[in-house]
């Protein structure tokens, strides 16, 4: 496919698109090579004399109540919070795409009922859906979180992918397809799926926003990331209490969180414009 | 000549609102031999375009081909096949060229791509072995710089370039039957004219039968061995070319050459035929052509069946049973 390349340059040459792929991109440089050169987030330096000191030379982003260097712990916390959007969003991004190309593709009994499955999932918040999940077991392992936010998270993907499908059906070369006797795998793949990658790409990117936002606070809520794998929102919550004494333990976590999220609507948004054929 | 395909009373219907079917394409017979070019003309909504779908049960939902209508490839019983047996004769055993070659290509897969796709449809072969031959197709279509084409992107081709794909994709798994729907008339004239030579030089170097779906009846002379002019779901006259030419005598068929201009000739003024197409749902009793007809007379409000007017030459028109008139017809289109 060209058009990648061809979309990714243009949400570069929008101002927005750039400021929010270069942070990004910055992101998870920082998220890969961090830890390398940064201290070690569990480690507590000196819980007596270090424990809440301000932002310093030594600790640029100041220490937590434990001591704990504080931009470890965002830096690790973005690794985690990065890694889990991803991850949820590929699954529910797979979930949706297939579910939407079935239900356009088949239409009929099979459309309608999986889309009335669809409108009555949508009734409910996602939110309310994961506390249920989450509040019954003791301790939620990372990976469970991850398909949970994954599995609740492609209903309104495959609304969109569906309504694609049903434009794209109508295309000539996929009615130019079939007359040449095209199966219908092979249509459902390289017709119709390839076709709807934009909307698919502009819904992913935009996902992870979600998922981050969500991420940090079901961690807040204690039901998300457990420590002491340092997330975001789990950082926000255990800043609760020293909130007014160290403020920075709090604040970090919060600005990687506001920005993380602005970046990835930055480069949805940027990268809708680029793929939308009506132009911007 | 080998008969490559047998269409006798083919009926395409689709529900109306009030419960109650219409039929688009209702009683159409047509035979096409090896090597031969038959061209469908009539104006858009005449169920040309249909009938060819329906060749290939590829009548859109909810229409359906009725009862009683027979579509035979060769030996094969198009009406009998379902699943994978229907996608096999699909492209393998008839090709079709559709009107738009701007809409007809996927936009994300390059030509060679589409054209090796076509080929593996239908033949267990190599991926390099489709690309050699999906080169070798883009040579025999007449498209200049045929290895580098194979790498490009509909949009980096021209209109009539993009056209030569489309006929290089029908190609693809060697059919005996070509079905262009109108396959000229998003493309220049120029173009045009190098397109239908394509067609007709394919035609005889591989043998095939061509199906030539047009409005045009300027494409049709010389291009077509034999036509046939729709009107309103039927076929409403038959002739091989020149004899059509010669004598056009369907009232329909004179309506359509009257309002085509022509360069030589005295100078004269088009003559339209009146009025417009009636939509299925609201096609007159008896013959269909009576509102528009200027020679419409008592016995047209029964149903005329097609009637040999001369040697090879039918018409489903009233006329034909009137030896004098027949002899006026003449006389008038010679």
């Amino acid at each position: 496919m060209t058009a990648a390349p061809e979309a990714l340059r243009s949400v570069w040459r929008a101002p927005g698109g750039r400021a929010g792929l270069a942070f990004l991109l910055f992101l998870v440089l920082l998220a890969l090579a961090g830890p390398l050169v940064l201290p070690d987030p569990v480690r507590q330096f000196d819980l007596v004399e270090l424990a809440g000191a301000p932002p310093g030379p030594d600790h640029p982003f100041g220490t937590d109540q434990l001591s704990r260097d504080v931009l470890s712990r965002v830096v690790s916390g973005a690794r985690v919070s990065l890694a889990v959007a991803t991850l949820a969003v590929a699954l529910s991004v797979t979930l949706g795409a297939a579910v939407g190309l079935v239900a356009g593709y088949q239409g009929g009994a099979v459309d309608a009922a999986l889309m009335r499955l669809v409108d009555a999932a949508l009734a409910v918040p996602r939110l309310f859906l994961l506390l249920l999940v989450l509040a019954v077991p003791e301790r939620v392992p990372l990976v469970a979180l991850i398909v949970l936010m994954g599995a609740t998270g492609w209903f309104a993907t495959s609304r969109l992918i569906r309504a694609e499908v049903l434009r794209l059906r109508e295309e000539a070369f996929v009615h130019a397809a079939e007359a040449l006797g095209a199966s219908g795998r092979r249509i459902i793949f390289r017709h119709l799926l390839v076709n709807s990658a934009g909307p698919l790409l502009v819904a992913a990117t935009l996902g992870v926003g979600d998922v981050i936002l969500l991420e940090a606070g079901l961690s807040f809520l204690g039901l998300g990331v457990q420590p002491p794998t340092p997330s975001w929102g789990g950082m926000i919550l255990d800043a609760r209490s020293v909130l007014v004494m160290a403020p920075w333990v709090g604040i970090f976590p919060g600005i990687a969180i506001t920005l993380t999220v602005l970046a990835t609507n930055l480069v949805g948004d940027a990268l809708r414009d680029a793929l939308d054929p009506r132009g911007a | 000549m080998t008969r490559v395909l047998d269409v006798r009373d083919l009926s395409v219907s689709f529900p109306a609102a009030d419960g109650r079917r219409f039929h688009p394409v209702d009683g159409v017979s047509l035979t096409l031999d090896r090597g031969e070019t038959l061209a469908l003309v009539g104006e858009s909504g005449c169920g040309k375009s249909l009938t060819s779908l329906a060749l290939l049960r590829l009548v859109p939902a909810p229409g359906r081909v009725d009862a009683g209508s027979v579509i035979r490839l060769g030996d094969t019983d198009v009406l009998a096949l379902k699943g994978e047996a229907l996608r096999r004769i699909r492209g393998r055993r008839i090709g079709m060229i559709f009107q738009d070659p701007m809409t007809s290509l996927n936009p994300v897969f390059t030509a060679g791509d589409q054209i090796a796709e076509g080929i593996r449809a239908h033949f267990r072969v190599s991926k390099s072995e489709a690309r050699a031959r999906a080169l070798r197709l883009l040579e025999e279509v007449g498209i200049p710089d045929p290895e580098e084409r194979l790498d490009a992107y509909p949009h980096q081709l021209s209109g009539g370039m993009r056209q030569r794909v489309m006929i290089a994709i029908a190609l693809a798994a060697e059919p005996e039957i070509l079905v262009a729907d109108e396959p000229t008339t998003a493309l220049d004239v120029t173009v045009q004219a190098q397109i239908l030579e394509v067609l007709d030089r394919l035609r005889r170097s591989r043998g095939m039968a061509v199906l030539l779906i047009t409005h045009d009846l300027g494409i049709v002379a010389g291009r077509a061995d034999r036509v046939a002019v729709m009107y309103a779901g039927q076929i409403v006259e038959e002739a091989g070319t020149a004899e059509l030419f010669a004598h056009p005598s369907h009232p329909y068929t004179q309506g359509l050459f009257a309002s085509v201009p022509r360069i030589t000739g005295p100078l004269r003024r088009l003559t339209p035929i009146r009025g417009t197409v009636p939509p299925p749902t609201e096609w007159p009793s008896g013959c269909r052509f009576r509102p528009r007809c200027p020679q419409a007379f008592d016995k047209s409000v029964l149903a005329p069946e097609l009637m040999p007017v001369g040697p090879g030459h039918r018409m489903r028109c009233w006329l034909a049973e009137e030896p004098a008139a027949q002899v006026e017809l003449s006389r008038r289109s010679g």
